[in-house]
């Protein structure tokens, strides 16, 4: 198994200076916007994103051309790139943002041409210093070569970039979290239907809210076509993919991959395999928000639908992989303690029901659990999100409040005995 | 204290990037961290009149959000990733030794300002788990003596800027990727979101 190296070829050829202009021009970086700014039209590139079927690379996997055609008419319309990568697990946006923040800003060029928008923001989580600091200087040396601004390239197009920082709060990587963050509100996610942010998003009008993968995707399927990015990886899973591959490895770190082969192959050829030659329990294949899988279920493509079918998600493309000695109810405690702090408390199911999780779990790993404590975490789980099932049903808002029920569930499904022994014995009195 | 001309003018050159003025409350924020390492009545009271709204909304919006400081910050902030690649990777010994060489517990200063310990939540190191930030500069594949080393270097240098680059070579180990770009940029406060807008000279 090999690597198919798109995106991260210019930064890869070139280590020590990647991040600059020069460095991106020089390996035929700016032509493609160039091109498509003399001679294309909005309508062609829409065609070309349709027919490269690549899919949304936050998470939840969206038709990238079926969004843009989603963008409602208006004078004002907005582009915002979702550079808030806290997903535990996941560390593939800051390698596109440290190591070639202009592939980004050429990405954001090309669409805000084919979607009419003169005025975009990227919005980077505040924990991610160094990258933002590459991206904010990235976007001056753009502007001063008049590649942002008033008439780039000498072209009839105006754009400006504006790089914003979040403050700590995961939850603002949901995208209408992110736009109420970005109005200077508290990132709280606004209820969808009925508004998507493609009708009514940033200041109430039509918003493109695109990940950093995806926009940096947009100038290597405009240097060669839509079909060629089509014929890559495997029906609905298209293109490559930055796979963030952490745990138990001999050889974590992010791969670019066509989409397509196993769970094990990844971690045997990439990976290097398991640690000290262990074998692996259990792992996440999606992010903190994706239900485990076993590690008798390596052999599960990766691809959206596969992964989709063994009732998880490949969600942000981290790969989590757990050894035989995990102890996997310091696994869901660890998951579990993230989305109860990440709450931005407005639903009452989320807000309450992920702190009583957490509290229940720390008692049991803290050798205080009770005998009904096992039905006791299901319930709360089941009144976060009715059904237990993936995708989830929800009674919230967005969806993190039902991704914090999945460790649990896929522990008690799979791994029920390692938190029955922690539990006191049932007395029988005969 | 109210803020000085410099700041003022910067806040509203801040303003001005946006299509709407409320837009620029979090890097106004960041502005009153740099500050007084912490959001104060008086910046709030400041903010309120530069963007037009109420002292109370702009309260509201800087407690939601974690790296807007309620509290002084010590002159590092040592963040501890506790999330889930770092849990599995024994990021709690690295959380328990750095405590007990601070002496300090979650979101805590200590007397001298020198540091503040919180644990965090993944910070996007997990390849290099367990990892650590030390004013949001990434230090990763760590052990928990090498955690200590790292904290006493703080306390004897004393160094002026945080680079990543110089604390890995020493501290680190295993990185999240390997093509990595050498350079010597870094933090000097732990006020992040300043720094995008007092860029330092150094990666040219």
């Amino acid at each position: 198994m090999k690597e198919t190296i798109l995106l991260t070829k210019h930064m890869r050829e070139n280590p020590e200076e990647s991040h600059l202009l020069k460095s991106y021009e020089k390996n035929g970086g700016y032509k493609g916007a160039k091109k498509v700014l003399k001679s294309g039209s909005p309508e062609s590139v829409l065609e070309e994103i349709k027919s490269s079927n690549i899919r949304g690379r936050g998470g939840a996997g969206f038709p990238t051309g079926v969004k843009w055609g989603f963008l409602a008419e208006d004078e004002e319309r907005y582009l915002v790139i979702n550079a808030d990568e806290s997903e535990p697990g996941t560390f593939k946006d800051r390698i596109l943002l440290e190591r070639d923040p202009h592939q980004l800003i050429e990405g954001m060029i090309i669409t805000c041409f084919a979607a009419n928008i003169s005025k975009a923001f990227i919005y980077i989580r505040g924990e991610y210093a160094k990258p933002a600091r590459r991206v904010q200087n990235a976007v001056e040396q753009a502007y001063e070569k008049g590649y942002l601004g008033k008439n780039i390239f000498g072209s009839a197009m105006d754009l400006d970039i504006v790089v914003h920082l979040g403050a700590g709060a995961y939850i603002c990587g949901e995208e209408t979290a992110l736009l109420n963050s970005l109005e200077g509100r508290r990132g709280e996610p606004r209820l969808k239907p009925p508004f998507f942010p493609a009708v009514k998003g940033l200041y109430n009008k039509p918003t493109l809210v695109n990940n950093v993968e995806t926009i940096s995707s947009v100038p290597w399927i405009m240097n060669n076509s839509g079909k060629d990015y089509a014929s890559l990886g495997v029906e609905g899973s298209t293109g490559t993919r930055i796979f963030s591959l952490s745990g138990h490895i001999n050889n974590p770190g992010n791969y670019e991959i066509e989409m397509g082969s196993s769970f094990g192959e990844f971690v045997e050829s990439l990976g290097k395999g398991v640690r000290n030659k262990k074998s692996i329990k259990a792992y996440i294949p999606g992010g903190a928000s994706a239900p485990w899988l076993r590690g008798d279920q390596l052999d599960v493509k990766m691809t959206i639908d596969d992964v989709a079918n063994e009732g998880s998600m490949l969600g942000s493309g981290a790969v989590v992989m757990m050894d035989e000695d995990t102890n996997l109810l310091l696994a869901a405690k660890s998951l579990v303690s993230f989305f109860a702090h990440e709450s931005c408390g407005q639903c009452t199911p989320c807000r309450e029901g992920t702190t009583w999780l957490e509290n229940i779990l720390d008692r049991i790993a803290s050798g205080r659990g009770r005998l009904s404590d096992i039905d006791l975490l299901l319930d709360v789980c089941d009144n976060i999100s009715p059904g237990l099932t993936w995708p989830p049903k929800m009674t919230t808002i967005c969806p993190l409040g039902p991704s914090a029920t999945a460790s649990i569930v896929s522990l008690m499904k799979d791994f029920r005995s390692e938190v029955e022994i922690l539990l006191p014995k049932k007395v029988v009195l005969s | 204290m109210s803020w000085e001309k410099d700041r003022i003018a910067k806040a509203k050159e801040i303003i001005e990037m946006y299509p709407q003025k409320r837009s620029a409350l979090g890097p106004l924020l960041y502005l009153a961290l740099d500050k007084d390492g912490y959001i104060s009545n008086e910046s709030i009271v400041e903010i309120s009149s530069l963007i037009g709204i109420t002292e109370v909304q702009v309260q509201s919006v800087a407690s939601f959000y974690s790296m807007y400081k309620q509290e002084p910050t010590g002159k590092y902030l040592l963040s501890v990733c506790k999330s889930i690649s770092c849990e599995i990777s024994n990021s709690s010994d690295v959380i328990t030794k750095v405590k007990e060489f601070t002496n300090l517990s979650n979101n805590e200063t200590d007397e001298e300002g020198l540091f503040t310990y919180e644990s965090v939540e993944c910070i996007g190191a997990c390849g290099g788990a367990p990892a650590i930030q030390i004013n949001y500069e990434t230090v990763e594949g760590l052990t928990p003596e090498k955690a200590v080393d790292l904290c006493k270097w703080l306390k004897e240098e004393q160094p002026k800027v945080i680079v990543a680059d110089e604390l890995q070579l020493k501290f680190g180990g295993q990185k999240s990727f390997d093509w990595a770009i050498e350079d010597n940029s870094g933090s000097s406060s732990p006020v992040p979101g300043f720094q995008t807008y007092e860029m330092q000279e150094d990666i040219q």
